[in-house]
């Protein structure tokens, strides 16, 4: 029995990072690069929900929608102050290493407005948890909303790219900006669309990760950003289907080798589970095999 | 265009260079009425002159984490020693001698705490109080011990802050002795027969106390049926701390770890029907303050800690409403284990008859003798003594949280 709560337990932590891996990955796929601020943007989007919701007491909706336009807005901007000026410079990693500067940006910037006391976040989900089993397995409200978001968004996603105009100019963009912008594509403006939306589910992503663990500081998002980075890499970065599988599978390994080994040792055990998944599919477990043409 | 964006980024590294340049202002925070270095200097060399010491004062330097992950705690030891220094020098100082008072950050950070440490000693440190964190504490000891400098650390809990110098003492209890007192506590009241302990194994204050803890719990009439910890990389989810807890049976869950994931964890164990008693040391003083916190799920728990803000004592209700008055926030324990520092090298200070004049080595040589000898009654506890090695002698004060608010336990 207890074998079944931890298994559901680590769907519920893998929902968690499966959601923000939707958005690292989604910006990967289509600007080339990672955006290690990603987990920050989670933090501010939570952080905009408190004081909406918690502190000003406005309606839970109006606090989501708050925070979506607050993160997109924010998602824009760094994009055009940080990444943009680099992105005709030679290296790629300059772009790398203004992000990881964006993050602490963004984390001392929090840590002088909201202060470092930790608040406690109250959940914005009312969905009540199922129990089964005479109250020996319990599934949260949080973990349901959460998968479910997951699905929405991943399927959202999935049309999103395949079906719309603006999306086919992402795939493009991502299959070669030259050739892209020859085509009269604006890659520019489908690079800033692309962390529009990257921010915006950073912010839907904000909000389930402080229901589901409800301890909002400046650096919430740091930690569990990193976690959904390996997840997204786990399961093939830039694949949309292969985030959600990766952190699910993340989440389920980290709890049972906490459970069934140490719970010490849990952090070990996920990133030599990702050495193995490396070493015999380099792309993970849903990546694209890219062949160099000769 | 691209002129508009060299103005931005002009802009917004003129705003960072302000944003930094205000939080710097706020650390170093010299009390008022100090006299400046150069009389002090004067002073000195001009031999033989008596009123050498009336342009003289005593430098305190404090460290501690203004900014960071554990600002809470340093901020409330900067307010805390701040305080106690006002209310000094409005007093008419030390013998008659002012204090003059320099905060340093260290962002809880080794290194950092050094640095500023250094920082402290060139600007003419005489005594410190700090490092506010175990960590630091025990970086900065290291080198206070090599110079000879007295220090006192407020809240520096680890027994390697004071074991092998001879110049630091502790305001705090050590880390053994709060989990040794917490066993003894659980065992003599019979507070509860199987007991799980959750703690952090990356910390050292959390991991100190849980083997003192497991030691003692040897001789106790209590069984331990559960011990799991979490690390700092990985300290959201509790789930299978708390479901091996719930299936072993534990009734009490002993938690030696800081609030931040205490409140975490009493979340998650009301959302999964586990309700047992918990009970923690003094990092667990600052749950209630937790903003927006649901102080229900507190309800019931027990907790090990010096000083309550609510406690009806004529100096505590004192201190509370001056540091709620100069810093618009209810002090913590930190806050009061700082104050308390500041008095105790004051009345160090006078049992000794030291002079700021003498050398940081002589000075630190007076002040150990006279702690030895003197007994404080301090807002963390009465008659306060010390032993050789610097740790403090005083009873703990077992607290449990009733209606949201902290009431001892008599």
């Amino acid at each position: 029995m207890s074998f079944i709560s931890y298994l559901i337990n680590g769907i519920s932590l893998g929902s968690v990072y499966a959601i923000i891996a939707l958005g690292y990955t989604m910006v990967y796929g289509i600007a080339k690069m990672l955006n290690f601020a990603h987990g920050d943007v989670i933090m501010v989007g939570g952080f905009t929900v408190f004081f909406a919701v918690s502190m000003q007491g406005l309606p839970t909706a109006v606090g989501i929608l708050l925070s979506v336009v607050l993160c997109t807005l924010l998602g824009i901007t760094i994009e055009y102050i940080a990444y943009r000026p680099l992105r005709q410079a030679a290296s790629s990693l300059a772009v790398l290493i203004t992000a990881i500067g964006v993050s602490y940006f963004l984390q001392n910037m929090a840590l002088l407005i909201f202060g470092a006391n930790t608040k406690a976040f109250t959940s914005v989900v009312t969905l009540p948890a199922i129990k089964l089993a005479e109250g020996q397995i319990i599934i949260s409200g949080e973990t349901i909303v959460t998968i479910i978001s997951c699905i929405i968004i991943m399927t959202g996603l999935t049309l999103f790219i395949n079906k719309t105009k603006a999306g086919q100019a992402m795939l493009a963009v991502s299959e070669d900006k030259g050739a892209a912008q020859l085509m009269g594509i604006n890659v520019n403006g489908t690079i800033s669309l692309t962390f529009a939306i990257g921010s915006a589910l950073a912010a839907i992503a904000g909000m389930l990760l402080c229901s589901a663990y409800p301890s909002l500081t400046p650096y919430t998002g740091s930690m569990p950003g990193i976690k959904a980075f390996v997840a997204a890499v786990f399961g093939g970065i830039g694949s949309i289907p292969g985030a959600l599988i990766g952190g699910v599978i993340l989440g389920i390994i980290e709890i049972l080798s906490k459970a069934y080994i140490s719970s010490q040792l849990a952090d070990a055990i996920v990133f030599m589970v990702l050495i193995i998944v490396l070493l015999v599919k380099p792309t993970g477990i849903l990546g694209k095999k890219i062949q160099e043409k000769v | 265009m691209k002129k508009f964006k060299k103005g931005m980024s002009l802009v917004l590294v003129a705003a960072m260079i302000m944003l930094v340049g205000c939080s710097s202002s706020t650390n170093t925070n010299t009390s008022d009425n100090s006299s400046s270095n150069e009389s002090a200097e004067a002073g000195t060399s001009e031999a033989g002159e008596t009123s050498a010491s009336n342009g003289s004062v005593f430098k305190i330097g404090a460290i501690g984490p203004s900014t960071g992950g554990a600002a809470v705690y340093g901020l409330a030891v900067q307010n805390g020693a701040d305080l106690a220094i006002k209310e000094i020098n409005a007093a008419g100082g030390i013998n008659g001698t002012l204090i003059e008072y320099n905060f340093q950050d260290d962002e809880c950070d080794n290194e950092k705490s050094i640095n500023a440490y250094n920082t402290l000693k060139d600007w003419g440190m005489q005594m410190l109080v700090g490092s506010t964190t175990s960590g630091c504490c025990i970086a900065v000891a290291a080198e206070s011990a090599n110079d000879n400098l007295f220090q006192i650390t407020p809240s520096g809990s680890s027994v390697d802050c004071i074991n092998s110098n001879d110049n630091v003492y502790q305001v705090c209890f050590t880390d053994p002795n709060q989990g040794v007192g917490a066993a003894q506590y659980i065992g003599e009241h019979a507070v509860a027969q199987k007991v799980a302990v959750i703690y952090d194994s990356s910390d050292v204050y959390s991991s100190g106390i849980y083997e003192k803890f497991v030691q003692e719990a040897a001789n106790q009439p209590f069984e331990i049926v559960s011990a799991e910890a979490f690390t700092a990389d990985n300290k959201t989810d509790f789930s299978v701390q708390l479901q091996k807890a719930k299936d072993t049976g534990a009734e009490l869950v002993f938690l030696p770890i800081y609030y931040t994931e205490a409140s975490l964890i009493l979340t998650q164990a009301a959302a999964m029907d586990y309700a047992p008693k918990f009970f923690g040391c003094d990092g667990l003083d600052g749950i209630l303050n937790v903003e927006n916190f649901d102080t229900a799920l507190a309800e019931g728990v027990m907790l090990l800690t010096p000083f309550a803000a609510d406690a009806e004592d004529d100096a505590t209700k004192a201190f509370v409403s001056a540091y709620e008055a100069a810093y618009g926030d209810t002090p913590n324990q930190f806050a009061a284990d700082a104050y308390d520092a500041v008095y105790i090298l004051k009345a160090a200070i006078e049992k000794s008859g030291a002079t700021p004049e003498e050398s940081v080595s002589d000075l630190c040589e007076k002040l150990k003798g006279a702690m030895a000898e003197i007994t404080v009654d301090g807002l963390t506890g009465e008659a306060m003594s010390w032993d050789a090695d610097g740790a403090v002698n005083k009873a703990p004060k077992a607290m449990e949280i009733v209606n949201g608010n902290y009431s001892l336990i008599q």
